[in-house]
């Protein structure tokens, strides 16, 4: 999601941030919540990024993922039920000096929200996307949600959801103008790190699904991918992500994946044990909507004043007697 | 419509002759209501519309309604398929379509039965009549001319069967083009309008096409012409008005379009919805060279919320829509008013529920528009009541919206949307034009909501602005824009938001009554029904009747003033296009009836006992209908005691 034209401005006074200038409120999340980690990772990548919290926007829909931005002291937009990307299009489109984050959770972005999230990616305009996937619905008290896993006991499935997930990353890789893919889990903070920081680097629009964990209505279910370091999959490239010797020699399951190949990438997505994490997917030669859709044109009076009278002309009449 | 002398020159000035010798002088009437219908996709829109623009640039008065059929192409030759023009001439400003036609040209005659039955036609109507059906090689076709023409004669229809065609045929080959040129010709030669006008009017619609294209058309227009004095013993005259200022001639929904742009907007989000999609053609069209967007996103929600974050993280955008469109775009319009994001939403009206009437003209969304939202959301509602109307709003609606951080609804309809009236050419004017938004640091302390005590108006905080970074919420939410979570903080929120439709209202002058300050009836209207509603009040005022009317463009909130003038009338009547009950309903009676839109609030908010009168036939209010009520409705106090 980088931006050329902040990016010189940026060198001109070059700032140094630290993470307490992008600390606002204290979270709410419940203890052990992945949002947590998440979060540090973002404030982290804003103060690595030097991104000026004036010049930073998060927009987000409605859940407990959706709280995101009241602990950010950037500007944030807590907007919508399912409706935080087409906000951050119309932030973006007419400002593309501000770095635009967009967060929802799986029921936000999957559900209600699907509609959206299938047109950000055909549009696919320069902002970063975060999914809080924590397979169910948390700030509505647990009720199954799309990718919830066959079985799930919640409120609304108390005999087990029965319907398969939806696989968020499977789905974005299905539309063609998906232009940045990656999945990441909120307990490796480094590793979502340095995906949150790809995607700002992708010129376009980067789609990226947590994994995170809901200790209060998914229980335990991350537990044994928690322990087991062998049942992740490290997705690796030299235009991938760099995978530390320190963290390779914990984690050993690795692939070397190119995230130019889109089949491979589909592949992977469909694994859910070991779980995936990395970039699947990058494609740098997507054009961006607001390339084509922004006008070069300044909306001065000046300028509206002239071409409205050239309007004018081609509507007007002069009746017999009228001045010319 | 180009008065550009340069595209013009070059059509041919020494025409051959079409002057006629058995054509009788021109009667000189002061009005006339002319009809052109065919099946869709025969060009009688382009000819109606053309005839309408010459006219007016002989300065005769016009109004233009567009005839539309619901379907892109209806079957050929169905009485459903009706497509075309109505244009009324006037030697005065005209300010709505009008009562019957006088005279129609029909290319078939299906569609010509359509606007008989339809009560569209006057009763002595004369029905220039395409003739070549009644020779059709299909028996049936011929037989269904047969039984037209029929009805239509015992029916006192004044039929003239032309043989428009076979003249086309003449002269091109493919008469299904060109015809409606041929037919303008003729319509020219009837109504005694310039045929050099003419010429250069097919010069402009012809522009992108070649010379050869060009001077077949002309070629027709001329003949049609002569045939109408050769053949036809119609001549008429309509003086033109004392109209001498230079004239814009559009529709409602190019005028707002252009009110977009004259207002300093930079965003439009839409989704298409007939009605309200030509307004966003037009700016699709023109945007881009004022450094404006249209987005067509993939719902209305999405272009509700898109125009949203453009609106916050800059100067106000617009959403068009119709009905359907406006109930999608309920949710997200709450969040703008909870967020006091400005925002202007134009609702271009169509019969309703659902799908309803998609391409005709109906008054049914002032409540919704109101009070559709979930929770208190105060917003801003107001109408256009004729073309120059929907250009003037959308500059009102944009300084409202951004003074007040308010949504503001427009309220326009399918009537207003495609039907062209002349009007003043606007002197643009700077003040009109949305200012930058704010990028100058915020103060220490200063808060994102520090609404004033008086007017709840708080300033708003831009991303970009150093110092000002706030979550926005749709939570109800504190003074820092906080998450409200004591009780007390909300009921403020709600407190301010409300006080800022007062401050509006203080600012609003009061509407004027349209005849004397007093009488026995008093008419109210909103939107596209004004010009029907003040010439049916002109004609019984003519008559000595003590009749008068009030039209209101603010409906939410609205001006002071109005509760004075109810008093001074012994009766008073809202008439709107939309649904009331009436009591010849067997189960209607005062306990159960309800009420039309405008009559409702008007009720709750002056305590005084407004009736209604109302049709939701889908066709633009007329003025003898107007007329017909009021005589109704004062022969009842007249039998009261
Ligand atoms: C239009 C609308 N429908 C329903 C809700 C209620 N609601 C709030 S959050 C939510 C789901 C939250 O789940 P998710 O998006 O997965 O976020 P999480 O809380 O799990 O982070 C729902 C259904 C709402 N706020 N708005
Ligand atoms: S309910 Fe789940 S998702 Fe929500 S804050 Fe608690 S742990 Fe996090
Ligand atoms: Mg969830």
């Amino acid at each position: 999601m980088s931006d050329s034209i902040s990016h010189c401005m940026l060198d001109l006074a070059e700032e140094e941030y630290t993470i307490e200038d992008y600390q606002s409120a204290v979270p709410r999340w419940c203890v052990g919540c992945g949002d947590h980690g998440v979060l540090t990772a973002v404030q982290r990548l804003c103060r690595d990024e030097k991104l000026p919290p004036e010049k930073t926007v998060f927009v987000s829909g409605i859940g407990c993922s959706s709280r995101f931005p009241h602990y950010l002291k950037t500007y944030g937009f807590h907007g919508l039920h399912g409706r935080a990307l087409p906000i951050a299009q119309g932030v973006k489109i007419k400002r593309p000096d501000l770095h635009v984050f967009v967060i929802m959770g799986d029921g936000d972005c999957c559900s209600i929200g699907t509609a959206h999230w299938i047109h950000a990616l055909r549009y696919n305009m320069n902002m970063t996307a975060i999914v809080l996937d924590n397979s169910i619905y948390g700030l509505t008290k647990n009720q199954a949600s799309p990718t919830s896993p066959v079985g799930q006991i919640s409120n609304t499935t108390p005999r087990g959801s029965f319907i398969d997930p939806l696989n968020p990353i499977d789905v974005t890789l299905g539309v063609g103008s998906a232009s940045f893919v990656a999945q990441a889990v909120d307990w490796m903070p480094d590793l979502t790190h340095a995906i949150i920081q790809a995607a700002f680097h992708h010129r376009g629009f980067s789609f990226i699904r947590v994994l995170q964990r809901c200790p209060e209505f998914m229980g335990h279910k991350y537990d044994d991918w928690v322990q087991n370091p062998d049942r992740m999959l490290l997705l690796k490239h030299e235009n991938g992500l760099k995978i530390s010797d320190e963290l390779g020699r914990i984690y050993r399951n690795q692939e070397i994946h190119d995230p130019s190949q889109r089949n491979r990438a589909r592949e992977i997505a469909a694994v859910s044990d070991p779980i995936p994490v990395g970039i699947l997917y990058r494609n740098e030669d997507i054009p961006c909507y607001e390339d084509h859709q922004v006008s070069d044109v300044m909306n001065t009076p000046e300028i509206v004043d002239t071409y409205l009278q050239k309007e004018f002309d081609k509507y007007t009449i002069n009746p017999p007697g009228a001045p010319a | 419509m180009n008065t550009n002398q340069s595209e013009t020159l070059a059509v041919r000035l020494s025409p051959k002759k079409t002057t006629s010798t058995r054509s009788r002088p021109a009667l000189v009437v002061d009005a006339h209501t002319v009809e052109i219908v065919s099946d869709s996709g025969e060009g009688a829109q382009k000819c109606g519309q053309s005839f309408g623009t010459i006219a007016a640039r002989m300065g005769i008065g016009i109004w233009t309604v567009e005839i539309i059929p619901a379907e892109i192409q209806p079957p050929a030759r169905s009485i459903e398929g009706a497509s075309g023009n109505r244009i009324r001439l006037a030697s005065r400003r005209v300010t709505n379509g009008g009562d019957e036609a006088d005279l129609v040209v029909a290319f078939n005659d299906q569609v010509m039965l359509r606007r008989a039955r339809e009560g569209e036609l006057k009763p002595d109507c004369t029905v220039l009549l395409e003739n070549k059906w009644k020779t059709h090689a299909d028996p049936a076709i011929a037989a269904k001319y047969a039984d037209a023409v029929d009805e239509m004669v015992r029916g006192g229809f004044d039929v003239r069967e032309i043989p428009m065609e076979e003249e086309c045929l003449k002269l091109v080959r493919d008469p299904r083009r060109g015809k409606n040129m041929y037919v303008l010709g003729m319509l020219c030669h009837i109504y005694s309008l310039d045929l050099q006008l003419a010429r250069e009017q097919i010069a402009f619609i012809f522009k992108k096409k070649k010379r050869a294209v060009v001077d077949s058309n002309i070629e027709l227009l001329e003949s049609g012409y002569a045939w109408a004095g050769e053949n036809l013993d119609l001549h008429f005259k309509v003086p033109p008005s004392e109209v001498k200022e230079p004239q814009m001639v559009i529709n409602g929904n190019v005028a707002i379009g252009m009110g977009v742009v004259a207002a300093g907007m930079e965003v439009c989000a839409m989704y298409p919805i007939t009605p309200a999609t030509s307004a966003s053609h037009y700016l699709s069209e023109v945007f881009s060279n004022v450094g404006g967007m249209v987005h067509q996103a993939e719902d209305e929600i999405a272009a509700c919320a898109f125009a949203i974050g453009a609106s916050y993280a800059g100067k106000c955008a617009v959403t068009i829509t119709s009905g359907p469109g406006l109930s999608l775009k309920q949710e997200t319009l709450g969040l703008a008013v909870m967020a006091e994001i400005p925002l202007v939403v134009v609702d271009v009206m169509r019969g309703g529920p659902s799908t309803g009437l998609p391409t005709k003209t109906e008054q049914s969304d002032l409540l919704f528009a109101c009070f559709g939202g979930h929770g208190d959301a105060p917003k801003v509602v107001m109408a256009t009541s004729d073309i120059e109307d929907c250009f003037y709003s959308m500059i009102t609606a944009r300084k409202i919206a951004e003074t007040f951080n308010l949504v503001v609804v427009v309220l326009t309809d399918a009537n207003l949307a495609s039907a062209q009236q002349p009007f003043p050419r606007p002197t643009l004017d700077k003040d009109w034009h949305a200012p930058p938004f704010d990028q100058s640091p915020i103060p220490e302390g200063a808060l994102a909501y520090d609404w004033d005590a008086t007017t709840g108006i708080a300033r708003r905080f831009v991303p970009g602005q150093p110092g000002g970074m706030h979550t926005l919420t749709g939570l109800a939410h504190n003074r820092k824009s906080g998450v409200a979570y004591d009780s007390s903080v909300n009921q403020e929120g709600v407190m301010h938001r409300s006080l800022k439709l007062a401050a509006l209202q203080k600012t609003l002058s009061a509407p004027e009554v349209h005849g004397d300050e007093e009488g026995d009836l008093l008419i109210i209207g909103w939107g596209s029904t004004k010009g029907a509603i003040e010439e049916a009040i002109d004609r019984v005022r003519k008559q000595g009747l003590k009749v008068s009317s009030l039209h209101l463009k603010f409906i939410q909130p609205m001006a002071s003033g109005i509760r004075e003038i109810l008093p001074r009338f012994r009766k008073v009547l809202t008439i709107e296009n939309n649904w009331s009950d009436r009591y010849e309903n067997e189960l209607i009676d005062d306990d159960n009836r309800r009420y039309t839109e405008l009559a409702t609030l008007l009720r709750a908010r002056f305590l005084v006992d407004v009736d209604c009168w109302s049709e939701v036939i889908g066709s633009p209010l007329k003025p003898g209908t107007v007329e017909k009520v009021i005589l109704e409705q004062l022969e009842t106090l007249e039998a009261q005691p």
